[in-house]
């Protein structure tokens, strides 16, 4: 017995693997890889015990184990909140659960998918997957060249099988079989076919034999899709190693130019190079956007476009346009439409008249009628003032209650309103520390207040120039409202290579899972019927690896190819039995599948 | 009447329809099982002698117990009769439905839950109607038609929204092919699923278990044996694994345009992920020796169980990129 000429992970329960060509698929309790129990380790030695390890880690038990791991291990991170998402989530969790969010951040729950032991689990199960996989495309491309298998002695055992008598000689039935197995094409055989002969054996007299194998393509399908996943894994973490993502808020009629210092925000991998970073510029011309004004979906985001100039570095110009399906590549880099929303041109004179804040101040959208929140940050310019701090809301479509409460009813700018609150005081603006400029911390701040103690609330409309109160100075809004985009741009030089090892790992599941591998053996012979007339006798057995409905029909193709069929005549009562229990066999198998 | 209107109609007549044929396959399993009573032995007789005389064991063995019964118990089967052509007009209805409420809502009709539910239920049941018309799978019927009645009317009392045209990030050919792949993947799954079920009631049976040995769980005699159950379960599975892991690669290929990275960790990733996971154990599963047959087969209802919560609770308690469901006014939209 070849135990070791053709190579199987341990544990893997194949009866096609295991079957031999001279004797039908074993018993499970038969086979020769049970595990060494664990009360052999002490005797094995440091090096047995090596082996043992590696043997246990590439066996199909632990591999199996490691996949139930790794999808339990997979769940938290959608239950807990993930830095790498949404890094404010995570502070507020922490927030509201110090103790136990305390353990959990230490035991990386927060960074599930980089934590350690995710980590441990994934790289286990490739370890075990290139143990596993190695080996069995060695033993494979060895047995891409083997022959098919001799034919058994007996076909009793196989899961399909079917016999017939024929008038054809056993040398044409022979033929006629392997024709019809090996196919219409001569270069591209279904089947991989020999033919043979036997002596007398068993009783019978000289036979002819065919062997034929088909679905050799199975097992390579098999090792395809688990090399493309290595290859899956090693693109990934290499565009981990080399991207860079940049995001930057730009209004209209303004631009930024791709270097780490114009985005608001930069991340890059260990391995990235400052020389990826395209010098290329652009402009943002214009925004626009639909939304549904129906009953049914009133207010609902229609349509986003910004519209674009881009500055290639040798200075060729061209108008391009952003959407939010379709992002703008420039020279390898892409150009996504993130976010939108308005950035009003807010001006503010102080007590004494001089001009102390004059700029676009992004508001970040709270809902869908694009009620934004937005915050100006006024420096002490003049001798003896004070740092004012504006907080409030800019309401597209304003809606003005009785009771002095705004909101917006549409997120196009119909009727824009500025809903303000001053405070005033230290705003740390000179301390040097970097701040967040979409927030105030008003704890320290004083506001300013109206008779009744309530927080005054100052209305600006576009063009309205508006005094401040307790003769802080004044605000002004801009007659024009701009909008502002959120653009990300990403540079992955790994993305042609994560899509091919995708589409390949899809398209080797797709061969390994759907591609028969059968095996097919046929003998025929020759003897004398009572009247001393030559009959022939065929007898034919499947095997398939796995789960095969279509075996069945397969044999009984083969048989049907065997010519001069229809000339059986139940002479033999006793051969009548057991020819005519298999056609109707056959056919009800037929019909089932 | 309005289109978005009839439709709703159409789909209340398919949950009806399905409802009688759940009825109607219900009866039909009561009365032959009733049959089976006094068929026992005998079915049981001709494979035991099939597998000593060691001519064909396998084929024998394989083949499903109940289908020896088959052609005699044909004539009575007046239940499965009206049970089957129910189950069409159910499902032909609810095909009309789905059509109609695309074009009511000028695209294509997966985009929500609701449309969700009902493509999804009506490939569960066009892959049972498919598989009937190649072989006797009427035992799965009862099944098959009480999940989908049950997904219906939850889709219709519970995720419904009115017919209307999709955010920004929707608009894609991709919503086609992803969301479409994914919905026959969880059709398939669906009926694998009560393969995988039936097959687990019928082994226990088998095996002696006492609460299945009630006069109640009668009709288990009458599905196929665990083998052929089993068999049945892989097949559907591998195609719906195959449809999973495209749904998965559509969708990295889509969020690289729509939203820059092809994989996030999003809640939704991390469930089709696992989904993913859960699947291929399963397969491997099936292939090792101890875990082959029963465990194999929790694989399945374990699996199963993730593609309803990916597809209920990841789109209703986690916020996640992937919450469409269109129940609630998510600030999402806008940016």
């Amino acid at each position: 017995m070849s135990e070791k000429a053709t190579y199987r992970p341990e544990g893997i329960n194949d009866a096609f693997v295991e079957g031999r060509a001279d004797d039908a698929p074993a018993a499970p309790e038969a086979g020769p890889g049970k595990p060494p129990g664990g009360a052999n380790l002490p005797t094995l030695g440091w090096r047995g015990t090596l082996r043992w390890t590696w043997r246990q880690l590439t066996s199909m038990r632990v591999a199996l184990m490691l996949l139930m791991l790794l999808a339990v291990a997979a769940v938290p991170g959608s239950v807990l909140p993930q830095r790498s998402q949404d890094a404010a989530a995570v502070l507020e969790y922490l927030g509201d659960h110090p103790t136990l969010g305390e353990w959990l951040d230490r035991f990386g729950f927060f960074e599930v998918y980089s934590s350690v032991w995710f980590s441990a689990i994934y790289i286990l199960l490739f370890v075990s997957l290139v143990g596993c996989i190695v080996p069995r495309t060695v033993a494979h491309a060895r047995a891409l060249r083997n022959r098919p298998p001799r034919t058994p002695v007996r076909f009793g055992r196989f899961p399909a099988t079917a016999q017939a008598r024929t008038t054809a000689s056993p040398d044409e039935v022979v033929e006629a079989v392997a024709g019809h197995l090996r196919g219409p094409l001569r270069r591209l055989p279904t089947f991989r076919v020999d033919v043979g002969a036997e002596e007398p054996r068993l009783g019978r007299p000289a036979t002819r034999t065919v062997a034929a194998e088909r679905g050799y393509l199975r097992e390579t399908g098999n090792l395809v899709f688990h090399l493309a996943l290595l290859g899956l894994l090693v693109s990934v973490a290499l565009g981990q190693l080399l991207h860079y993502r940049g995001q930057a808020i730009v209004t209209e009629g303004r631009g930024f130019a791709n270097a780490v210092v114009d985005y608001d925000t930069f991340d890059k991998g260990a391995w990235f190079q400052p020389s990826s970073l395209s010098p290329f510029s652009m402009t943002l011309d214009a925004f626009d956007s639909e939304f549904a004004s129906d009953t049914v979906a009133f207010a609902q985001a229609r349509d986003f476009t910004a519209h674009v100039t881009v500055t290639e570095p040798d200075g060729g110009q061209q108008a391009d346009q952003i959407k939010v399906n379709s992002p703008l590549t420039v020279d390898g880099a892409k150009i996504y439409l993130q976010g939108n929303g308005f950035a009003p041109e807010i001006t503010v004179e102080d007590g004494a008249g001089e001009l102390a804040f004059s700029g676009r101040v992004p508001f970040l959208p709270e809902d869908t009628m694009y009620t934004s929140r937005g915050v100006v940050k006024v420096p002490d310019v003049s001798e003896g003032q004070e740092q004012v701090g504006l907080v409030g809301y800019f309401l597209p479509t304003a809606v003005v209650e009785e009771d002095g409460s705004a909101r917006s009813v549409f997120p196009q700018p119909q009727n824009p309103l500025l809903v303000l609150e001053v405070y005033r005081g230290d705003l740390g603006l000179d301390d040097g520390v970097p701040q967040n400029v979409y927030r105030l911390d008003t704890a320290s701040l004083t506001p300013s207040v109206d008779e009744d103690g309530q927080t005054t609330k100052l209305l600006v409309r576009p063009g309205e120039t508006v005094e401040l109160p307790d003769g802080l100075g004044s605000v002004t809004l801009d007659e024009d409202v701009p909008r502002y985009v959120a653009l990300d741009l990403r540079y992955d030089p790994s993305l042609a290579w994560v899509l091919t090892f995708s589409l390949l790992a899809l398209a080797g599941l797709a061969v390994s899972l759907f591609t028969p591998r059968r095996r097919v053996w046929v003998r025929s012979w020759e003897t004398a019927d009572e009247d001393g007339r030559a009959v022939t006798h065929v007898e034919l057995a499947g095997l398939a690896r796995g789960d095969d409905a279509g075996l069945q029909r397969e044999v009984d193709k083969a048989l049907a190819a065997v010519p001069g069929l229809d000339d059986v005549t139940p002479a033999d009562p006793g051969a009548v039995d057991t020819s005519d229990d298999d056609p109707a066999d056959h056919q009800r198998t037929a019909t089932e599948d | 009447m309005q289109i978005a209107e009839l439709s709703v109609l159409l789909v209340w007549g398919a949950a009806t329809a399905l409802t009688i044929a759940l009825v109607a396959f219900a009866i039909d399993l009561g009365r032959r099982t009733e049959e089976r009573v006094d068929a026992r032995a005998e079915t049981r007789t001709p494979a035991a002698v099939g597998a000593a005389s060691g001519q064909t064991p396998a084929p024998a063995s394989t083949r499903p117990a109940g289908e020896a019964g088959v052609d005699a118990a044909a004539p009575r089967r007046r239940a499965a009769g009206i049970a089957m052509s129910t189950t069409w007009l159910g499902t032909a209805l609810l095909l009309v439905g789905i059509v109609l409420r695309g074009i009511a809502a000028g695209r294509t009709p997966w985009a929500n839950m609701y449309e969700f539910t009902l493509v999804g239920s009506f490939m569960a049941l066009a892959v049972f109607l498919g598989m009937s018309l190649r072989k006797d799978v009427r035992y799965l019927g009862a099944f098959v038609t009480g999940l989908t009645v049950l997904f219906v009317a939850l889709g219709l009392n519970v995720f419904y929204v009115a017919a209307t045209g999709v955010q920004p990030a929707l608009q894609n050919y991709w919503l086609v092919l992803h969301v479409g792949v994914a919905i026959c993947a969880t059709g398939i799954f669906t009926v694998a699923f009560v393969a995988s079920v039936l097959q687990l009631l019928r082994d226990s049976r088998d095996g002696g278990a006492p609460y299945l040995l009630r006069p109640g769980f009668r009709w288990l005699d009458r599905v196929p044996t665990p083998t052929s159950l089993e068999g049945l379960s892989f097949r559907l599975n591998a195609v719906g694994f195959v449809l999973w892991t495209f749904t998965i690669i559509g969708g990295a290929i889509w969020a690289e345009h729509a939203w820059g990275r092809y994989w996030g960790w999003d809640p939704k990733e991390v469930w089709s992920f696992v989904i993913w996971v859960v699947y291929a154990a399963y397969l491997h599963a099936r292939t090792t020796r101890g875990w082959d047959g029963r465990r194999a087969a929790w694989f399945v209802i374990v699996g199963y169980l993730c593609v309803l919560f990916n597809f209920t609770g990841v789109n209703l308690i986690f916020n996640g990129k992937h919450s469409y469901s269109g129940l609630e006014t998510d600030a999402t939209g806008g940016a």
